[in-house]
């Protein structure tokens, strides 16, 4: 098919149309819907600022984003840890021929259910769990240890389903990585230690800091696992959107609260955007 | 005629735009001749619904929901004449009326002289004198527990929810309703009374509670926490956490404590905007039926007692159900918290300060 002759924009516009349409369609139109609700009194319907004060006015409400907040740092942290390591294991020592096989087994998490997943947990973490019957059966613990229903099983779901997104993109940063960069730092004299810190680790920054993002996101917007493993023993803010809707259906409150989430998201995005572009140098 | 405030306009428009997009995806197969039910889950059991199906050939398309608020929502969402049939709290039905949902039951067609007396809720169900739900199916929130870790005995006391005793052994049902009535029982007060005087010392009942407990949790989540040995005693559970695990956990039981408990139960109620208001009432008919209540009373997503006294349970069932124990049971149950919306607000409220607490 040739172009010439025709505007040599409308090529490129009608690629993204259906993309701007998907857009404007599924996520900018119910954005302004949400943000009108959230400016209705849930009772009466007229203009109202009452649901984001309070959110600001009642401090188990923002205690909520607290909890959040201080979650998902834990999980980016941890996951961050124990994800690069593991990437460039795969990277680095495992056999090119291998890296295929051993990438679908470390993504095997995500072929089950999100919800089985984590219930799995529970039973793993409970009291009469894998890990509390084996450590009261080698005599480790004489009573079993409260894991499940707590912030550690949150935090050890979340940290299961992200290492793996992000050794996904870190390995994917490490395998763009040419090995001149190695060479070269070797002939001027740096040993691996400092080859890795001067210039591995800040070449694969994009990698982390996306895959870190990506964490952030699906973390602080998550309800199911800090619902299944969490044990209600303090809300995150997704959980306090849930709660606004089922007996009561506030949604102009719910819409708030979840705009206020979304403010969160947005500055975290501003923050990393420095590092988060899709162009390489 | 009254001018409408132009940001309700606009999200009313945004609303129904989203709403009908929502609906071309999911209304999906649906036909006029099918019979369109907003339940709960206890309605979506094949042996309850197939032999209503084949008996009327019909097709009975059901939506699941959770929470009044969200089940409104979805009407609020859908076009008049969608919905059939809708399964509702009991104490919620005035607010369906409220909206212009639902239509009078036909009450001569329907068996209300075989209910139990204390669950036809004519205070809900019935507005200006017009009856617009029936009562299919009713419980307890109550103390649910596993007999051969606790001491039975104790259970006949709301004080052991909050002893020493059964610290971190108790889970409390992720509902504030019944358990701000339980709270209401604990404390000496009666459910249908409360108040907003009454919000501090059931805050303070509440707190003792949860200091007690090893976890909040919803209805799969505390369920699965009594029968796996997490806990060993459940704030709000009641046959409908223990009876559908009988065969398998027969250590599992309930108790209604020298206080009382809370008595829940749901109805049915019929849209006014349906275009099969034959088949709507012939389902009713067949749900509040002896072989209808049986097969709802021990559906596969929780069993719950039948409204109906006739129902048709087998011996076994009944044992499970206590369903000869009901007399003594009913008279000392207090009804379900039915706060007005200023209240329910606040309640809810309290119970999230509840769920923060450290």
């Amino acid at each position: 098919m040739s172009v010439s002759g025709s505007n040599p924009r409308a090529l490129p516009w009608a690629l993204v149309t259906p993309a701007l349409a998907w857009t404007l369609l599924f996520f900018v139109l119910p954005f302004i819907a949400m943000g009108f609700s959230s400016l209705t009194a849930h009772e009466g319907g007229g203009f109202t600022l009452a649901n984001y004060s309070q959110f600001f006015a009642d401090p188990s409400y923002w205690r909520a984003m607290v909890n959040s907040l201080e979650i998902t740092a834990i999980v980016t942290v941890i996951s961050i840890l124990l994800a690069y390591p593991f990437a460039w294991i795969l990277a680095e020592m495992v056999p090119e021929r291998w890296q295929r096989l051993a990438l679908m087994l470390a993504v095997l998490p995500f072929w089950t259910s999100y919800v089985v997943r984590s219930y799995s947990w529970l039973l793993v973490l409970a009291q009469n769990g894998v890990i509390n019957r084996a450590l009261t059966g080698i005599g480790l613990i004489a009573e079993p240890l409260q894991l499940a229903n707590t912030r550690f099983a949150t935090v050890t779901g979340f940290v299961h389903f992200f290492v793996m997104l992000l050794t996904l993109t870190i390995f994917a940063n490490l395998k763009q990585l040419s090995p001149s960069y190695r060479k070269a730092a070797a002939d001027l004299g740096a040993g691996p230690a400092r080859t890795f810190l001067h210039v591995v680790l800040p070449l694969t920054l994009p990698g982390i800091m996306v895959g870190a993002f990506l964490t952030f996101v699906l973390c602080i917007g998550d309800y199911i696992t800090p619902q299944i493993l969490g044990g209600n023993n303090e809300l995150v803010m997704p959980q306090l959107v849930m709660m606004q809707i089922g007996r009561r259906g506030d949604f102009p409150l719910a819409s708030a609260l979840s705009i206020i989430l979304m403010a969160v998201v947005t500055i975290a995005y501003l923050a990393c955007a420095r590092w988060l572009k899709i162009e390489r140098a | 005629m009254t001018a409408r405030n132009p940001l309700s306009t606009l999200k009313s428009r945004l609303a129904a735009a989203c709403a009908a997009a929502a609906l071309l995806l999911a209304a999906g197969g649906a036909e006029a001749a099918d019979l369109n039910a907003l339940i709960w889950c206890d309605h979506s059991d094949p042996t309850l619904l197939e032999p209503f199906e084949k008996a009327n050939d019909v097709k009975v398309n059901v939506k699941e929901f959770e929470g009044t608020g969200a089940g409104l929502a979805i009407v609020d969402q859908s076009q008049p004449g969608d919905w059939d049939v809708m399964v509702i709290d009991s104490i919620d039905v005035p607010r369906g009326v409220e909206k212009g949902l639902f239509e009078p039951l036909p009450e001569d067609k329907l068996p209300f002289a075989d209910l139990f007396p204390e669950v036809k809720m004519d205070k809900s169900t019935v507005v200006d004198g017009k009856r617009y739900g029936i009562t299919e199916k009713f419980g307890y929130n109550t103390i649910g527990f596993n007999k051969t870790k606790v001491d039975p005995a104790d259970m006949q006391s709301l004080a052991s929810l909050t002893s020493e005793k059964y610290k971190g052994k108790v889970a409390i049902y992720d509902y504030y309703l019944p358990v701000i009535g339980m709270a209401a029982l604990a404390i000496g007060k009666k459910t249908a009374d409360l108040t907003e005087a009454d919000l501090p010392a059931l805050k303070a009942e509440l707190l003792k509670m949860k200091a007690n407990a090893k976890l909040v949790g919803e209805v799969t989540a505390s369920q699965t926490a009594l029968a796996t040995g997490e806990v060993d005693v459940l704030v709000g559970g009641g046959e409908w956490v223990t009876a559908g695990l009988a065969e398998e956990n027969p250590a599992l039981d309930f108790s209604i404590p020298k206080e009382g408990a809370v008595l829940w139960s749901q109805s049915l109620a019929m849209f006014k905007d349906s275009k099969n208001k034959d088949m709507a009432l012939k389902f009713i008919q067949y749900i509040m039926s002896p072989e209808g209540q049986a097969r709802l009373a021990t559906s596969s997503c929780y069993w719950g007692m039948p409204a109906n006294t006739k129902a048709a349970l087998t011996d076994e069932q009944k044992k499970i159900l206590r369903f000869d124990e009901q007399p003594g049971f009913l008279a000392r149950a207090q009804a379900y918290p039915a706060p007005n919306a200023d209240l329910d607000k606040k309640m809810q409220d309290m119970w999230t300060e509840m769920l923060q607490a450290q």
